[in-house]
């Protein structure tokens, strides 16, 4: 395929989005984001979750309108879905009461085609995929991975030039999208497709270096481009090979760096960001596996993600939580434990309660606020309510319901107060 | 493979030859159609008071049940597509909705009689001196006993299509039309077929009674199974009650394994959830037309045709933003407030014009000591249902065996029309002297409490196996396993019946509180003998108020009662 840079097929131009808060002020979640998807080229875009790009990609796709900017289609603004663009799900979106053979059809619906051609085009489609002998089965007889090969066949059928792919094998087992990813790259690299350009939105690191020309990692609050890494390794690409790993390693900084500035957007914030979504075990057990052998307090995370087998947006998290309650430290691209941390690692669970306890206090602003209402108050108790509203000051109200759940687990876990769901109040603990 | 393996067998040719199926499906689909059309041809003749014509003898009877099964069905088509408009409008268009949903609550609160008594004139002067008058009248008022309930759960289907289905369909470009057909319609079909199960009870029910009305000075008998009875009753001939028990019997019987049956077994494919069901839905007149070898290619035609319309576009593929100039939000919005303020005062004026002169204090008075009354019935009632389907449900819903035969009968039950046995029951009223006022009241339950015990097995053979298991590894027994166990895993099963329990003895009430044994009238008071009387006296302003007293309560329970009790065992029974 010809790699050679021109026009864009597809392009985002300083896409903005903006939701209403509660005062009714716009709260930005995408800013100014400019991007193209050029000819030949399989265009990665990478963040974690939430971190707005699969608003991006249906922005892109047209079923999102931008609150600003505009996206160009062969450089005509676009307004709605287009032909020529063909989407992929995530959750794969086929219709349960279809065959694979009508739910490949309904791909043509839209060009009105005479019945004997569209059967043609959806065969081959079939075919090419490798979805023969199934055309009669229901979605509801097939594997994930069947699944995804129908989505796939929907959106080839129609020829599109620009395919938008929204983390296509994460809802598949680690076997599965591999030899699906590894398909897909045959029949790219074969030129089997009619489309030019491709958009893969993932969290997904080392299938983004695996499968993309180009990579665009995005970061949170709002959403903006952090970085742009070209990959111009051959394919079929080695994992293994040291090219590769430098490029996921260099990836892996861009990202941890990006985490260290969330984290102090955090303490300016005072109790107003996001708290990354963890849990107080999976807080505790990266701890542990920290402060054993055979890190020993110390290790870089993408070796971590390797050996613990964990998905990068598990682990970036987590890492996140354990800087912010000062547990752990991020340096570059390693995560070093403090004394607090190694202290947390060898002690039971009361005396790890009574640390959790004092870090929430000292490190988690919100945490902090909470606390500080409720001994204020006469009643010792304050209405979920009360703590949204402010939250959503800075965030989508989505965003503030989860940073809520994250602090509810964590100040249940430390005793620092309780919440009763039925009255959705907070209180001392008794 | 498979078709070439046919091909190389003279698949495709053997595939045309007729078998006995075929005989068999060819014979019931004529015998449909010579049924559907002589009663179509006796609708539109010329109207001849039927009152004294009734024959009360067993041979009238198959005719009488294929008229009122006529007119059930026309009614359920006009349902049918009264709830895709009415609820495609309320789901699209959100102002359409301020208005619709809650008319549609109060439409569904009104007690279907009510309907009856308002448009029977209208109806017969329609269509003067053809018995098409009458026979819309009664098809009216089986269409609302059916259509609210349909349309309600077609609206929320239409609201809960999944997103990704949702935004698949805008990827795809579908047009609306393209839309309905691929996502909307599939999607709604069990919700709907399963209303429409329960539509049908809440027809038969009303069928009865629409046969033989009298409102005032207008009176009419259309030949069915309802003015059947009503000419039994006068006779007091208890023998053909029990024809007539045993002609509905086989008629419900029918209906359910010629149209239900078969369409709630098709309609397993529109399910989204991808899990097994516990009890897998098996229709002999499916299979019988699934099997039918030259029915089949000569359907694939027909298949081939409705499919071609259905792919059809007919209106470009919507676009996702308009980019038209129109009229800021707030004054459009500000304009639709005015326009529904102003047709809700229009309204309010002119009622009161209507019943204001003849009504006074007293008779607001006894309405609401009437309604009082009702509410005390309809409360002990389910009361009473309660304490005696709940553990029997519980006991059924645990044994899979037992469900398997116990659940068909109660969903019959559930459908026949109990008020064919009210003359069983009043005539054991008369012989025992028993007090009317309370062994009347039981009537009103009769026919819904069914749907309390269904639900209940339903809920109980749906309780996860390793809850019970845990339940029995800590030994958790007696009251406490009642209380921790099985009562919160049953509790929004039982909501759901108890709503339509409760619903449906609020209806039944018209025809339970006032009934007639030959020239011996019994009353057990409430607001359904009022209704039922000034219905007789035709005194509309009174039968006005009647029914707004009965809406008002019917709504008042179900948001200060039943509304909540759903949300909460929707939010207490979740794990996530």
């Amino acid at each position: 395929m010809d790699l050679r840079p021109s026009d864009p097929v597809l392009e985002l131009c300083a896409v903005s989005m903006a939701f209403p808060k509660p005062s009714g002020e716009p709260l930005p979640v995408l800013a100014q984001v400019n991007i193209s998807m050029r000819e030949g080229e399989i265009l990665g875009l990478l963040g974690r979750s939430g971190s707005g790009k699969s608003t991006l990609l249906r922005i892109a796709a047209g079923l999102i309108k931008p609150s600003a900017g505009e996206v160009r289609y062969h450089g005509a603004p676009l307004a709605g879905p287009s032909k020529g663009i063909a989407v992929v799900f995530q959750t794969f979106a086929l219709f349960p009461w279809l065959t694979v053979l009508e739910n490949v059809e309904a791909g043509l619906d839209a060009l009105a085609l005479p019945r004997p051609e569209s059967r043609r085009r959806a065969l081959a489609a079939i075919d090419l995929i490798g979805l023969d002998g199934f055309q009669s089965a229901y979605p509801r007889e097939l594997s994930g991975g069947m699944r995804q090969r129908v989505g796939f066949a929907r959106a080839i059928v129609t020829e599109p030039t620009a395919l938008l792919m929204d983390e296509p094998f994460s809802a598949l087992d680690v076997l599965t999208a591999e030899t699906l990813r590894t398909d897909f790259l045959d029949l790219w690299t074969g030129q089997q497709l009619s489309t030019r350009a491709a958009l893969l939105v993932t969290h997904n690191i080392e299938e983004a270096v695996l499968m993309c020309d180009r990579i665009v990692v995005l970061a949170s609050n709002p959403a903006h481009i952090a970085a742009e890494v070209p990959v111009s390794l051959a394919r079929p690409r080695d994992r293994l090979e040291e090219a590769f790993r430098g490029i996921v390693d260099q990836i892996y900084s861009i990202l941890t760096s990006r985490s260290l500035e969330s984290i102090g957007a955090q303490r300016q914030l005072r109790g107003g960001a996001a708290l990354p979504r963890v849990s107080v075990n999976q807080i505790s057990g990266l701890i542990e596996k920290f402060a054993a052998a055979p890190y020993d307090g110390h290790a870089e995370l993408a070796t971590v993600a390797t050996q613990l087998a964990l998905q990068s947006d598990e682990l970036f998290p987590t890492a996140e939580a354990l800087h912010m309650l000062a547990f752990a430290e991020i340096k570059q691209n390693a995560l070093r434990l403090t004394a607090a941390g190694r202290i947390y690692a060898q002690s039971d669970t009361e005396a790890r309660k009574r640390l959790f306890r004092e870090h929430l206090l000292q490190f988690v602003p919100l945490a902090a606020h909470i606390h500080r209402v409720l001994e204020e108050r006469e009643d010792h108790q304050a209405p979920r309510l009360r703590f949204e509203t402010e939250l959503e000051d800075h965030l989508t109200r989505q965003d503030a319901e989860r940073t809520l759940r994250v602090v509810t687990g964590w100040g249940r876990y430390a005793e620092l107060f309780s919440y009763d769901d039925r009255t959705r109040r907070f209180a001392v603990p008794v | 493979m498979e078709q070439h393996a046919q091909a190389l067998m003279g698949g495709m040719w053997q595939q045309r030859l007729p078998n006995w199926r075929d005989l068999a499906a060819v014979i019931l689909v004529l015998a449909l159609l010579v049924a559907l059309g002589t009663a179509a041809r006796q609708m539109a003749s010329p109207w001849v008071d039927q009152a004294h014509t009734i024959s009360l003898s067993p041979g009238a009877l198959p005719l009488y049940a294929l008229r009122t099964t006529v007119r059930m069905l026309i009614a359920l088509v006009a349902s049918l597509l009264f709830s895709v408009i009415y609820a495609t409008i309320a789901a699209k268009s959100a102002r359409a909705e301020m208005v619709l949903i809650p008319l549609l609550d109060v439409l569904q609160s009104v007690p279907i009689l009510g309907y009856l008594s308002f448009t029977v004139v209208f109806f017969i002067r329609l269509f003067p001196r053809s018995a098409l008058g009458p026979e819309c009248a009664a098809i009216f008022a089986i269409f609302t006993s059916q259509a609210w309930n349909m349309a309600f759960s077609f609206y929320q289907s239409l609201r809960t299509v999944p997103r990704d289905l949702q935004e698949a369909s805008s990827a795809l470009r579908f047009s609306s039309w393209q839309r309905f057909w691929r996502l909307e319609a599939p999607f709604a079909m069990p919700g709907l077929i399963w209303n429409m199960m329960m539509s049908m009870s809440g027809g038969w029910f009303f069928v009865v009674a629409a046969e033989a009305i009298s409102v005032g000075d207008v009176s009419y008998t259309l030949p069915g199974v309802g003015s059947y009875v009503a000419r039994a009753i006068t006779q007091q001939s208890l023998t053909a009650i029990g024809w007539a028990i045993l002609a509905m019997t086989v008629t419900i019987a029918l209906y359910d394994q010629l149209l239900f049956r078969p369409m709630v077994v098709w309609a397993e494919k529109f399910r989204v959830e991808q899990t097994a069901l516990a009890v897998v839905p098996w229709s002999p007149v499916l299979e019988l037309f699934r099997h039918a070898r030259l029915l089949q290619s000569l359907g694939a035609g027909l298949r081939a045709g409705v499919d071609s319309i259905m792919r059809a576009r007919f209106s470009p593929s919507r676009p996702a933003w308009s980019w038209r100039p129109r009229l800021p939000r707030s004054v459009v919005d500000g304009l639709w407030y005015a326009a529904i303020l102003c047709a809700l005062g229009y309204s309010a004026a002119s009622l009161v014009r209507f019943a204001g002169p003849t009504l006074n204090r007293a008779d607001l008075a006894s309405v609401l000591s009437a309604g009082g009354l009702t509410l005390l019935r309809v409360t002990v009632l389910i009361v009473l249902a309660t304490l005696i389907w709940v553990p029997v449900g519980v006991a059924v819903g645990l044994r899979p065996k037992l469900v398997q035969t116990v659940q068909p009968v109660a969903q019959f039950l559930a459908a026949f029309p109990a008020n064919l046995v009210f003359p069983v029951v009043v005539v054991l009223i008369l012989r025992l002297h028993l007090n009317a006022r309370i062994w009347l009241s039981p009537l009103m339950i009769l026919g819904t409490q069914w749907y309390i015990l269904f639900n209940v097995i339903a809920g109980a053979s749906a309780f996860p196996g390793d809850l019970r298991e845990a339940a029995g590894c800590f030994r958790i027994r007696g009251i406490r396993w009642w209380r921790e166990v099985m009562l919160p895993g049953i509790f929004p099963y039982y909501v759901t019946g108890a709503i339509t329990a409760s619903g449906g003895a609020w209806n039944a009430s018209i025809v339970a509180e006032a009934v007639s044994w030959g020239q011996i009238k019994l009353s057990a008071g409430g607001l359904g003998a009022y209704i039922a009387q000034m219905t007789d006296a035709g005194d509309y302003p009174r039968i006005a108020l009647g029914i707004a007293v009965m809406s008002v309560l019917v709504i008042a329970m179900n948001r200060l009662l039943w509304r909540p009790l759903y949300r909460l065992s929707e939010r207490r029974t979740r794990l996530d």
